[in-house]
């Protein structure tokens, strides 16, 4: 298992949230706590509505908590649009940028010195876009899309990564291709990621803890430990204790359907 | 060219037909056949190319330029504030209703025979589609797009510049396209109702005197003008729209 010091990446203090509407609110958070340790790879996994996407919302500032406060690498922050690393639900890849321009975005919209510029190249290469630097959205495959739209996260050169359902829209094959990749990259780029799934059995393969939304509104979210070592291959997925819990998990979730 | 060659066909057969029955009916100051109109045009090439040509153009570049200039400010004004666009929507849809023809005498009146009078009917029917698309366009930014430069921590600047204005662009163009023949339509009527040179005066000279294959020459050259104003502007769009391409 990759070497996690106690510094924690990312905490919700008594967080409250509702969204307003006509009726006075849904509330979606109520008191709610959470912590996520530098360089874990947490998942969060819930029926779709339960409010997944919203934490996200929260930690990037897109929403602002009605109560409680929210740290980043152990500073209170406010203001938190461009130091969070965000991937939303769709790829979002304009489509009159080419795949460099498009990833390159955060690099641009900050002024970044030539040294953060000269990095992209390389990265563009790990995560394997060379030779499509400049072909524009609509000629990649759906994996190349998400891969962008990842690079573009990861250039906004913080170190949480927030995932929003990155793989739901790729085909199966493609898909357990693009989680082996992930893990490599988060291995290399020593970065703490939160990945929202529906997709339990990618949580269990990806991550070192899963949260599980079970109500909504919430105030904690079930924690579970996942027993695999790493690097991980898909076949330890096959593991009789990985086995057990997902089928504990789907009995969880069938009670709700 | 292979494209177009369906319409070249129905446009011979229509002039064929039109040659056919203009010497049927032999009435030339109503009915012009082409051929009379093209050796006319000839005739006529250096006075209309060489003098009214350039007056007819000054309007359109003149009006087109102020249409582009307001259009965009004023569908820039509306993206910004919502007042704004309560303000100015109700009254660019009445705009439209105004009968322009009627109106021109006012203006000739207000400005004189001067280029200022075709101008301002110029503006007036091409500002329009100009404004509206622009609009839209800024309208259709995907409002997801928006949140993820936000939280890049984009300033409002970046926001305009980088997202706001590439995703206008296309909407932009087409209103464009649809205002660069109106251009040339307004500056004929312009000059139609009151001028002392241009392409649309000079068709109303010829029409007093009769001289149909007169009125038809400089029409031809109207429109030879707006196709050529069109298929500049289709060339600059997939050149600034070069990743619409596949
Ligand atoms: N902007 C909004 N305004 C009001 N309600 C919202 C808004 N966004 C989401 N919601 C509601 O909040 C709940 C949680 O949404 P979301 O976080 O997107 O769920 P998930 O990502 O788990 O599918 C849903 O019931 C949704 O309808
Ligand atoms: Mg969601």
């Amino acid at each position: 298992m990759r070497e996690q010091n106690q510094k924690l990446a990312l905490q919700f203090k008594n967080v409250d949230f509702h969204y307003k509407n006509d009726a006075g609110g849904i509330p979606i958070l109520k008191n709610m706590n959470l912590s996520v340790a530098d360089g874990e790879f947490v998942s969060i996994i819930g029926a779709s509505g339960s409010g997944k996407s919203t934490i996200f919302r929260l930690i990037v500032g897109l929403e602002e908590q009605t109560g409680g406060s929210i740290y980043l690498n152990e500073k209170r922050v406010t203001d938190r649009s461009g130091k969070v690393g965000y991937m939303p639900q769709q790829d979002l890849l304009m489509p009159w940028r080419t795949v460099q321009q498009n990833a390159a975005l955060p690099l641009e919209l900050h002024k970044e010195s030539r040294l953060g510029r000269r990095a992209v190249p390389d990265l563009l290469e790990a995560f394997g876009l060379k030779g499509y630097e400049d072909k524009y959205p609509h000629e990649l495959s759906g994996g190349m899309r998400q891969r962008v739209s990842f690079l573009r996260a990861t250039l906004s050169g913080s170190n949480v990564l927030l995932l929003d359902e990155p793989f739901s829209a790729l085909d199966a094959m493609t898909r357990l291709f693009m989680q082996e990749w992930l893990l490599e990259q988060w291995e290399e780029q020593q970065s703490t990621i939160l990945f929202i799934t529906h997709d339990i059995s990618e949580a269990l393969f990806l991550s070192d803890r899963i949260f599980v939304i079970t109500d909504t509104p919430f105030t904690t979210l079930k924690e579970i430990e996942v027993p695999l070592e790493r690097p991980r291959r898909q076949q330890d997925s096959d593991k009789k204790e990985v086995m057990k819990l997902k089928n504990n998990l789907l009995e969880q979730f069938r009670m709700r359907v | 060219m292979k494209n177009y060659l369906y319409s070249i066909i129905l446009i011979t057969v229509f002039l064929m037909i039109w040659e056919a029955g203009a010497r049927f009916v032999h009435a030339s100051f109503i009915l012009p056949a082409p051929t009379e109109i093209a050796i006319k045009l000839w005739e006529l090439k250096a006075e209309l190319l060489l003098y009214h040509l350039p007056v007819t153009l000054a309007v359109i570049a003149i009006g087109l330029g102020i249409s582009l200039v307001l259009g965009v400010i004023l569908a820039i004004s509306m993206n910004i504030s919502e007042t704004l666009e309560k303000a100015i929507y109700p009254i660019l849809i009445t705009s439209q209703t105004i009968p322009i023809i009627a109106l021109a005498p006012i203006f000739v009146l207000w400005f004189g025979y001067s280029i200022w009078s075709k101008v301002i009917v110029t503006i007036i029917i091409t500002f329009f589609p100009i404004t509206v698309s622009t609009f839209d366009g800024f309208r259709s930014t995907s409002k997801e797009l928006k949140e993820l430069f936000q939280t890049l921590g984009a300033s409002k600047r970046q926001l305009f510049f980088k997202l706001e204005v590439p995703s206008a662009l296309p909407s932009f163009f087409s209103g464009l396209k649809v205002a660069v023949p109106m251009s040339v339509i307004g500056a004929a009527i312009g000059e139609w109702l009151g001028a002392q040179a241009g392409l649309g005066y000079f068709s109303r000279r010829m029409m007093t005197q009769f001289n149909g294959a007169g009125v038809f020459a400089p029409i031809v050259v109207l429109s030879l003008i707006g196709i050529l104003l069109f298929i500049t502007v289709v060339l600059l769009e997939k050149y600034i729209l070069k990743w619409r391409r596949s």
